[in-house]
């Protein structure tokens, strides 16, 4: 137990610089892709949607994160095989999240889209099997992350198909689609504010100290979500109807998804903020609780608060300083989605990844993003899309897996060098 | 940094607008055929050449237009709209320019002079053939709220009026060449038979200009009934 009791501060102070420079990149880039769409409709503006971004971020990091950090934390490692020698999982936790941000700054500099998801999978698949024993990973559970991986974007698409079709049949088909958007939007807006408390209120609080039955639960969200749509009547009720020419009706009807937009914009980010902070500071918190617990592994405490303010605040930190630039190139990019589209895709994909971080299942948002885009482009609803993506996306994932995964081999061999094996 | 996001790559620029650009000015070249044919009837060659030469300039920038157009739709582009179809838009779009700078040129070519019994007849005509160009460009302007509405509702049928309007003024233009030809057969005899073989083949153009407009409202309907 020498080396935690030795190094113990050092190594946690480490591990948080790491942690924090992890959530910094997913702040810098990923954020960006979850609120690109947003601005790229001209919903909102890029300071909105940094405003947008930072409070519901950290929302959804510290209200909803808990289960999939637990999962980064200790679902795919075994802990049992590391009661003897903690300070292994400690150094490959640290190798890991150095791994996946070296590999994520790598990224950005080239271009490439990377997943910080895939990114910090791979890494701690990597040590554990190589540095550690391949009995040392939880393949069932690596397994089940991965297939979630292919099933995401799929469901979100199948989503957004339906969505798009449902808003076509009742908004654009009425003979009114003015007084029809006006009328059914709330419906939408119920569904996704249920959708997130219900996750949020079932799964995340428990970390907070909030122990609700599922009854209460459900009452609870039924209760925020109508406040959510007395919001978005709110919202409705400032749009005026402008002209009243057939030809230019549906610019009418555009402004109205565009405030409901605002409403997805924000679902979106504290998805976002669900899922994949725990990417950075899943691997702080299990450094933690062993060096918190003096040296044991898989000790029952619960992710404490500070580690996912920390995540949230490194988030909001790299979205200030950097995501501002990507944000705004992307939002420039992506001028020919229309607001309606806008918000079948982002509505789909954020109840895809909030349910997926109920189910403690870290993906990839940006992926379920572009699936759910994909699925409203498959309903006819948007210009040109470029279908060499899906091949992109799909090198990224071969190059990534095996990058994060080299990456902390060596970082974690190079830490167990540095600090010794007690 | 670079910065190349994956939703940069994943939304390409839509043809729509650039599609809405060359029809625009497929439909301003037909709409200067009328001004040009004025002068031409006129005889005013000096006039005629000023805005036939700005005709054909149209031309080659439609041409230009076209050419770009083309190479910004590559198979691996995902639309609500077939290529092929698309294509076959633009191509018919395409003819209308081609169309009006044909007739610039047999006419300055050939100095033609319009016999002043059939110079009514030839206005009448060239007015309602140059109409349904705009009514095309009407119906092309509504691609973009075709595809914002997923090709439903109220869209669909304010698109299909017009362009049974178009069909409506394309039978019109019709009707004024068979009035034109009627004219020109009765007193063929009496012209020179070259004369009267060119005039003709630009009275059959000028009838054309209104039938290829037609086709693109049928190409369009292609789109819209996928």
């Amino acid at each position: 137990m020498g080396v935690i009791e030795d190094y113990g501060s050092t190594l946690l102070l480490l591990a948080i610089l790491f942690g924090f420079f992890m959530a910094w990149g997913v702040g810098a880039n990923d954020v960006a892709n979850a609120m690109g769409t947003s601005v790229g409709s001209k919903a909102i503006t890029i300071k909105q949607a940094i405003l947008i971004a930072m409070v519901f971020e950290f929302a959804g990091a510290y209200l909803a994160g808990g289960e999939v950090t637990s999962t980064i934390r200790k679902g795919i490692v075994d802990p049992s095989l590391l009661a003897n020698s903690p300070e292994l999982l400690v150094y490959g936790m640290m190798a890991s999240l150095l791994a996946a941000g070296t590999w994520l700054l790598v990224a950005s500099i080239y271009g490439w889209p990377v997943s910080t998801t895939h990114s910090i999978v791979g890494a701690i698949v990597g040590f554990a099997a190589v540095g550690i024993s391949p009995d040392a990973v939880q393949w069932g559970k690596v397994g089940e992350i991965v297939s979630s991986w292919v099933v995401s974007p799929v469901i979100a698409g199948t989503f957004a198909f339906v969505i798009s079709l449902s808003i076509r049949r009742f908004i654009f088909g009425a003979p009114d689609a003015y007084v029809a958007a006006k009328r059914y939007l709330p419906v939408y807006l119920f569904f996704v504010g249920y959708m997130m408390s219900m996750v949020t209120l079932t799964k995340g609080l428990k970390h907070v100290g909030l122990h609700l039955s599922f009854e209460e639960s459900l009452m609870y969200s039924v209760v925020v979500a109508l406040f959510i749509v007395g919001l978005g009547v709110i919202g409705l009720s400032r749009i005026k109807r402008v002209t009243r020419s057939d030809q230019l009706d549906l610019v009418n009807v555009e402004k109205i998804f565009a405030v409901m937009m605002v409403f997805t914009a924000c679902s979106m980010a504290f998805a976002h903020g669900s899922n994949d902070v725990a990417n950075a500071i899943g691997p702080l918190a299990a450094v933690n609780s062993i060096i918190e617990s003096g040296g044991v592994v898989g000790a029952k405490a619960a992710t404490p608060s500070w580690i996912l303010l920390l995540g949230g605040g490194g988030i909001v930190a790299g979205l200030a300083l950097y995501g501002y630039r990507v944000i705004q190139t992307i939002g420039t990019h992506i001028t020919e989605l229309t607001p309606s589209s806008g918000f079948a895709a982002e509505l789909a994909a954020a109840t895809t990844v909030v349910v997926a971080s109920g189910a403690s299942l870290p993906i990839s948002t940006t992926h379920t993003l572009v699936g759910a885009v994909l699925g409203v482009g498959l309903a006819r609803g948007i210009s040109a899309l470029n279908l060499r993506v899906v091949g992109t996306i799909f090198v990224s994932w071969l190059v990534t897996l095996p990058a994060g995964a080299g990456l902390s081999i060596l970082f974690f061999f190079l830490f167990k060098g540095i600090f010794g094996v007690g | 940094m670079p910065i190349s996001p994956l939703f940069n790559q994943l939304f390409s620029r839509s043809p729509v607008a650039p599609m809405q650009e060359h029809m625009k000015v497929a439909s301003q070249a037909a709409a200067e055929i009328k001004g040009y044919l004025d002068a031409v009837i006129d005889g005013d060659w000096v006039l005629a050449k000023t805005l036939g030469d700005h005709i054909v300039k149209l031309e080659d920038d439609a041409d230009d237009m076209k050419r770009k157009i083309r190479l910004s739709l590559p198979r691996s582009l995902f639309m609500p709209v077939s290529r092929s179809d698309l294509l076959e838009l633009l191509h018919a779009q395409d003819r209308i320019p081609n169309l009006a700078k044909d007739i610039v040129g047999l006419t300055i070519g050939r100095r033609m002079v319009i016999p002043a019994e059939l110079a009514p007849a030839m206005r009448e005509l060239v007015e309602w053939a140059v109409k349904p160009a705009t009514v095309a460009l009407e119906a092309l302007n509504e691609l973009d709220e075709l595809i914002t509405t997923g090709f439903s509702g109220k869209e669909v049928d304010l698109v299909s009026a017009m362009i049974s309007r178009l069909d409506d003024v394309e039978h019109e233009a019709d009707i004024k060449q068979r009035i034109l030809t009627d004219q020109l057969f009765a007193m063929e005899k009496s012209l020179d038979p070259v004369d009267v073989m060119f005039f003709y083949r630009v009275i059959d153009w000028i009838g054309d200009l209104a039938d290829k407009s037609q086709t693109v409202g049928n190409r369009m309907l292609y789109l819209i009934a996928r």
